[in-house]
């Protein structure tokens, strides 16, 4: 399956439409970090008034890990997008190009061809996510500095300890790759049934909108589906920030994403496996 | 083994359309068979169930005496192809694209010998541009560099010609003749240009509407005992009129118009058509025998709606 891999990694990074989220992620997250940088203080200052008129707060709270926690709260709700325009490419763009029919009348097997294009595309979310964190963590506490990280939640304020906060941020973006490669997955999948791959990229994008205004409405009939949605579970890199760390809740999200990803992968091969090749 | 394309009873349908119904043909090894028919006949089907890119409905293929449903991966190997248009990865070059493919049909890529198979179609001087510089006849040799890059024993061409110039058309006739003659190849290649396989083919199969019309070698079909006649008169279809109330009304081809009359003769019968069409008072101003493969296929399908005509 490696050399197919190998073929497959090279076809996503010598496109120049790869970049386009790697670029994009970069000005967002230099932009918020200059203007945290320039606007900090008046900025959290305001943010915080709540806490300062009952408690006396000292040290520096805007520090590089507030930075990236605030970086990443913004930017995970739009890396879906991101991730779906590689992701629902992969079988589509193919079918689009008309180079599908010459890589299926190759001497490879359909399934091993639809489980390297899918290690493509986690490849690509990784690396996504590990830019992304160089970015939003390593820039970050060059240009704010270490220190505890305050993080207020609607019913409680969690302070961690600088020593004890970099490791919930590799945690942290190790879960969050687990939760894009569902989302590339559904992508992949969406790919399957379409010959360009404008469809699944919106499809991709309506189901994670749908469902994540699912997960978030707090309305009774939708309480029984909530926990089976994989967009309830797409933030539980959060549950690292929390004190102590609910672990089962967390496990419990993570085994949730992977069964979407199996199921996902696994009807992508299926449809593929038996699919009629016109394009 | 000397079938290398055995098919029986090959059937697809999609829907209520009936694509392929029923074909039987075999290809010999070393044949350079052409596979007619017109737009819509069923030929890129028939050639996409070669290829097992889509599964026939009924019937079965064998090539290389093995069960193309069994051993995709094994026939695969020894079988190169352009299906219709030769679609490659435009953003990458000529010899990655020739790279990625050599891998995928697992050859180890030689760069030395990727830039020979450039050098054959004639694009080394372009190998390493874009495949987006590259013209439709550029592509299109691109694409035969790849369907060749393993030295497959059975080449499929899908309407290899489709878009190219006079000169591009030459090229891919003089390939596939030096496929089949030095390189000692079978070629199984469609068109609906009947006059690049009278030139190409040494058998053939003519297909209408999923259904085959007739096969044989291209010598037999081409008998010059039976030809196709011209016959132009004062009155076209005056005279069509008057032919078909005549013993000669099973000989002519179904389609007759206003600017030309065909009948399917024997050359014996040649001089008794000319002696009645006389005694008919029918003005001939000419009678032409033609013996094209385009006018052998127009008297089998009886129709020359559809069919494409080449300037060379």
């Amino acid at each position: 399956m490696y050399p197919i891999l190998r073929i497959e990694l090279l076809k996503i990074f010598r496109q120049p439409r790869t970049y386009i989220a790697f670029v994009a992620i970069a000005a967002i997250v230099l932009l918020v970090q200059l203007a945290l940088y320039m606007d900090g203080e008046q900025w959290l200052s305001f943010g915080m008034q709540s806490l300062t008129s009952n408690f006396s707060i000292e040290g520096k709270i805007l520090n590089g890990y507030l930075v990236c926690f605030v970086v990443l709260q913004t930017l995970l709700i739009h890396v879906p997008l991101l991730v779906a325009l590689v992701a629902g490419d992969l079988v589509a763009g193919e079918a689009n190009m008309g180079t599908l029919r010459l890589l299926v009348s190759k001497p490879i097997s359909r399934v091993r061809l639809m489980l390297s294009k899918y290690c493509a595309a986690l490849a690509y979310t990784i690396l996504l996510l590990i830019w992304m964190a160089i970015l939003a963590l390593l820039i970050s506490l060059l240009l704010f500095g270490v220190g505890d990280l305050i993080i207020l939640k609607s019913d409680e304020v969690v302070i961690l300890e600088k020593s004890d906060v970099l490791w919930r941020y590799f945690a942290a973006f190790g879960y969050a790759a687990l939760a894009m490669s569902a989302v590339a997955a559904l992508a992949f999948m969406l790919s399957v049934f379409a010959e360009n791959s404008i469809g699944p990229i919106v499809a991709t994008m309506s189901v994670v909108i749908v469902f994540t205004i699912l997960s978030t409405m707090d309305i009774p009939i939708f309480n029984a589906i909530k926990p089976w949605l994989f967009t309830s579970h797409m933030i539980g890199w959060k549950g690292f920030f929390d004190n102590p760390i609910q672990y089962h809740a967390v496990l419990k999200s993570a085994l949730v994403l992977l069964a979407h990803i199996a199921l996902f992968v696994g009807v992508a091969v299926f449809v593929f496996k038996r699919k009629d090749i016109l394009s | 083994m000397s079938q290398i394309i055995k098919v029986s009873s090959l059937s697809k349908s999609f829907g209520a359309i009936h694509a392929v119904d029923n074909l039987s043909f075999a290809v010999d090894k070393g044949d350079v068979y052409g596979f007619l028919g017109q737009n819509g006949a069923g030929k890129s089907t028939t050639i996409r169930m070669l290829l097992g890119l889509i599964q026939p409905t009924m019937g079965d293929i064998e090539i290389m005496g093995l069960s193309l449903r069994r051993h995709h991966r094994e026939i695969m190997r020894q079988t190169g192809a352009i299906i219709e248009r030769p679609d490659l990865y435009k953003y990458l070059s000529g010899i990655e694209n020739l790279k990625i493919f050599a891998r995928l049909s697992g050859q180890k890529p030689d760069n030395r010998k990727l830039m020979d198979q450039m050098e054959m179609v004639g694009l080394a001087e372009r190998a390493t541009s874009k495949v987006s510089t590259y013209s439709q006849g550029m592509k299109q040799r691109l694409g035969l560099a790849v369907a060749l890059v393993h030295q497959p024993a059975l080449v499929i061409l899908d309407e290899p010609t489709n878009g190219l110039d006079p000169q591009g058309i030459a090229d891919i006739r003089r390939l596939i003749l030096h496929l089949s003659h030095d390189l000692k190849r079978t070629v199984f290649v469609s068109s609906h240009l009947l006059s690049e396989m009278e030139i190409v083919a040494n058998r053939m199969l003519i297909l209408d509407k999923g259904k085959k019309v007739v096969e044989g070698t291209v010598s037999e079909l081409l008998d010059p005992s039976r030809m196709v006649v011209q016959l132009e008169t004062s009155n076209n279809m005056q005279a069509i009129d008057e032919i078909r109330k005549s013993k000669w009304a099973e000989k002519l081809n179904q389609n007759n118009s206003e600017s030309q009359i065909l009948f399917l003769l024997n050359r014996e019968q040649v001089p008794e058509l000319a002696a009645d069409l006389v005694k008919m008072g029918i003005g001939i101003i000419s009678i032409q025998p033609r013996h094209s493969l385009e006018d052998y296929f127009l008297s089998l399908i009886g129709s020359n709606q559809h069919v494409s005509h080449t300037a060379n």
